[in-house]
């Protein structure tokens, strides 16, 4: 059965996220029957599963949820705030329990039976509307409870068996019955042709038949009926002790069981009509059947693979170009050698670029593999706005959109945390409570939208809220009191609003519950960085903020510089490029005699000379028309010297740290069209290995 | 032996009884729910149908209830899987036109033992 572990679980967690997203849909008081049916139903997946495969503590409570979701569903029991929010809670238990049972892990017992017992108490606090409420484990009489009248010490059984003549129809056949009653013990069968109907009046689909059956040895009566389990209702059955005696007349069984004629009318309250509710659409994830589940290594054993391959192929490209150059420079040969050999070359040049295009389609074919929504991370929104808004008396209405936007499976593994940073911050700081926002001429009910879309290789994501906004003159004043900024340094507005992702920065007057101790934004901005990407904010008081996250698809390829630093080719990542100039000498300016800053416009910025960092020669006092490229570090621009640019490229990367071990200025390596390999700048690194060799001393100024 | 249209919305349930009963010898093709198995019912031809009840789309009731409707599947055996021992679950069922049920949770001898009831 283990081999179906893994498969359960997964869906068990889908299970549960279906349930979190469809409770935090579901309206206090009557509730949509078709929102309730949706939970009921991930709900008794889980449970009928968790029972199958023997998470019983699993089974035995998701059915006290399941149970209170039937009610619900049946009308029984209205959909109190209270009920939805101990639901929602429960599924926090039972992941927790599933996540346990999975990595075969202990489970706080005290926890699960501590909701257990709150979810009892719900079922038990309306004992009316309980006892009302077909409540499926209270009517369970069945077969045990009109067992008591077999002896079974009897030699055997007289069965009278009379199917209605519509026996046939459900499938049933009695030859099967006869066979399953054999291997009990010895049978005999006598058959009463009586009801038969001459040939031209019979319909052939209907049973005319009845038996009388004679069952000796020592079977159960419970075991006889057993065998007419699912036709009790479609005919008359009598099972009586072979005792020489006569047949008691009363029947052991027939009626008791089967009181309530199963008329087809009351059953399943599946299909309770849903009226006009269908215009509510949901975006279900598409049917799983078309898809399979491959280990993630495995991906990205190809990526490597196909990143080796793109290497290759730009190294065959440069070949062919350069065979291509040499065949025009020297003299072409003579006749029909020449010829065939423009042929020959003719050829290769189309193949390499057939090559070129399928690597190209093969490597964005398989970076898409590692691709997916977004929407794993989005809904984990939802839940999070419910909890926050109701601990915050606030009234907020979460819109998301541009949910199927795709980015690479590690990229959104690590976004979630900043996300959730970002989307705390906005409810805490950013949205108001209902009267300031009432008073401010705003709706009571605050909005925050999330969005996301791919713009050029990135993906965007926006966190919007139409809250009081960026508080500049706050923000300013505390920048000046950390230190962040000088008194008298003229900022933009959208400078002063970035000023709060510096670190150690946070205007939280008091430290709330909300949006964490201590932990500023910052720390979303570093890891946004880590991921290659960027984080800024623009706001307008008194309207809102947006918060626009920028981030790569992917961390395989990089888009980056190629630029020179004495014998090297290197690669800058283009993301972290502000722009690249010629210094021109009237901006230079040495500071206090320790480090060189360069006037850009109207800002000073520090000037780094690579060749330093890398501890080269560098007998260049002069840096005038030498060339800069300015990127930024930490949201403060700084220039890089460098001793020439070269092209634009898309590059693969290489972890240093798996083939070589981790390098301050350094984020990885590449492997260059002619072979070479050139290694990938990790501008933070570079600007702290120049700061450490400015504070000791070694860089001369 | 016989083909099986197995229909659940859960994979590992689908999976669970399809690898039980092809271990048995039988030819088994997996449907996720009502409406799939009734087009798989209608493109293939099966000797027996076991469902889940609960299930998005279709449930499993209605599915019976469709299938009876099929000339096909008139006589042939379906069994629902029900999470209830309740009589109303199973009775319900039983009127769509089911021929039995399994109460889950059921182990994969209890499962064979129950096809073996309909299939002889």
């Amino acid at each position: 059965m283990s081999q179906f572990h893994e498969a359960f679980f997964e869906e068990s967690f889908e299970g549960l996220e279906i349930m979190e997203s469809e409770l935090l849909d579901l309206d206090i008081g009557e509730g949509d029957v078709e929102i309730i049916n949706t939970i009921f139903r991930a709900a008794h997946s889980i449970k009928g599963g968790a029972g199958t495969f023997g998470f019983m503590n699993v089974s035995e409570f998701t059915h006290v949820m399941e149970t209170l979701l039937d009610e619900m569903r049946d009308g029984s029991r209205d959909v109190t705030q209270f009920a939805v929010d101990s639901l929602l809670q429960s599924v926090d238990v039972l992941r927790t329990m599933l996540e346990a049972a999975r990595d075969k892990a202990d489970v706080d017992e005290e926890m699960v039976a501590s909701r257990y017992a709150v979810l009892e108490g719900i079922l038990k606090g309306e004992e009316a509307g309980a006892a009302a409420a077909p409540v499926a484990t209270a009517a369970t009489p069945e077969i045990e409870a009109s067992a008591p009248a077999s002896a079974g010490g009897a030699s055997g059984w007289v069965i009278d068996f009379a199917p209605h003549p519509d026996l046939l129809m459900a499938g049933n056949d009695p030859v099967r019955m006869f066979r399953a009653l054999s291997e009990l013990g010895e049978l005999s069968v006598d058959v009463d042709l009586e009801k038969l109907q001459p040939l031209t009046e019979l319909t052939p689909e209907d049973l005319y038949l009845a038996w009388t059956i004679t069952l000796t040895g020592d079977a159960a009566q419970a075991d006889i009926q057993e065998v007419f389990e699912w036709v009790e209702d479609e005919c008359d059955l009598t099972i009586t002790p072979l005792s020489g005696e006569q047949p008691v007349s009363e029947p052991v069984v027939s009626v008791p069981v089967v009181e309530p004629a199963p008329a087809p009318a009351p059953a399943a309250p599946a299909p309770k009509a849903a009226p006009a509710k269908a215009a509510k659409p949901k975006a279900k994830k598409p049917a799983e059947a078309a898809s399979i589940r491959v280990g993630i290594d495995k991906v990205d054993e190809i990526i490597n693979l196909v990143g080796e391959l793109v290497i290759t192929q730009s190294m065959l490209d440069q070949a062919g170009e350069d065979l291509e150059s040499l065949a025009e420079s020297s003299p072409s040969q003579e006749g029909e050698a020449g010829k065939a050999n423009a042929e020959i070359l003719l050829r290769l040049s189309k193949g390499l670029a057939q090559l070129e295009r399928n690597t190209r389609e093969l490597q964005e074919g398989v970076m898409r593999i590692r691709m997916l929504p977004i929407s794993f991370v989005f809904s984990r929104m939802p839940r999070l706005v419910h909890d926050l808004s109701s601990k915050l008396s606030k009234q907020i209405e979460l819109v998301v959109s541009g949910e199927e936007t795709e980015l690479d499976k590690t990229v959104m593994e690590n976004i979630g945390d900043p996300m959730v940073h970002l989307v705390r911050n906005a409810l805490d700081h950013g949205i108001e409570t209902p009267d300031i926002r009432a008073a401010a001429g705003k709706p009571e009910t605050g909005t925050l939208n999330l969005n996301a879309f791919h713009q050029g290789g990135n993906i965007v994501i926006e966190i919007k809220d139409d809250g009081a906004g960026i508080n500049k003159e706050k923000v300013l004043a505390k920048a000046v009191e950390k230190g962040v900024v000088a008194p008298d340094d003229v900022l933009t507005d959208d400078e002063i609003n970035n000023l709060i992702f510096a670190p150690g920065f946070s205007t939280a007057d008091v430290v709330s519950d909300v949006s964490g101790r201590g932990v500023g934004m910052d720390v979303v901005k570093t890891s946004i960085t880590s991921l290659g990407g960027s984080v800024s904010v623009t706001s307008e008081e008194g309207k809102g903020s947006v918060f626009t996250i920028r981030l790569p698809l992917t961390l395989a390829i990089l888009d980056g510089q190629l630029v020179t630093v004495g014998n090297e080719s290197y690669v800058i990542p283009l993301i972290t490029i502000i722009e690249s100039l010629q210094v021109d000498r009237q901006n230079i300016n040495q500071v206090a005699g320790k480090a060189e800053v360069y006037k850009l416009r109207e800002h000073y910025i520090p000037i780094i000379r690579a060749r330093e960092v890398f501890g080269l020669k560098d007998d260049k006092r002069d840096l005038h028309e030498s060339l800069m490229v300015v990127v930024e570090v930490d949201g403060a621009p700084a220039g890089i010297v460098v001793d020439d640019l070269q092209g634009q490229q898309q590059v693969v990367i290489k972890s240093l740290e798996t083939n070589y071990r981790k390098v301050e200025t350094m984020s990885g390596a590449t492997i260059l069209g002619d072979g070479t390999v050139a290694l990938i700048w990790d501008v933070n690194g570079m600007v702290n290995v120049h700061r450490k060799k400015l504070n000791r001393g070694a860089v001369k100024a | 032996m016989a083909r099986i249209l197995v229909v659940d919305d859960s994979a590992s349930m689908r999976q669970m009884v399809s690898f039980t009963l092809k271990g048995d010898g039988h030819d088994v093709v997996e449907a996720g729910d009502g409406v799939e198995a009734l087009a798989c019912a209608k493109a293939d031809s099966f000797n027996a149908v076991i469902t889940d009840v609960n299930m998005p789309n279709m449930d499993g009731i209605t599915l019976t209830k469709e299938l009876r409707g099929l000339p096909n599947y008139r006589f042939i055996p379906i069994l629902t899987l029900t999470t209830e021992a309740s009589t109303e679950k199973k009775m319900a069922g039983k009127a769509a036109g089911a021929t039995g049920w399994l109460v889950k949770p059921f182990n994969p001898d209890q499962l064979l033992a129950t096809v073996k009831k309909v299939l002889g």
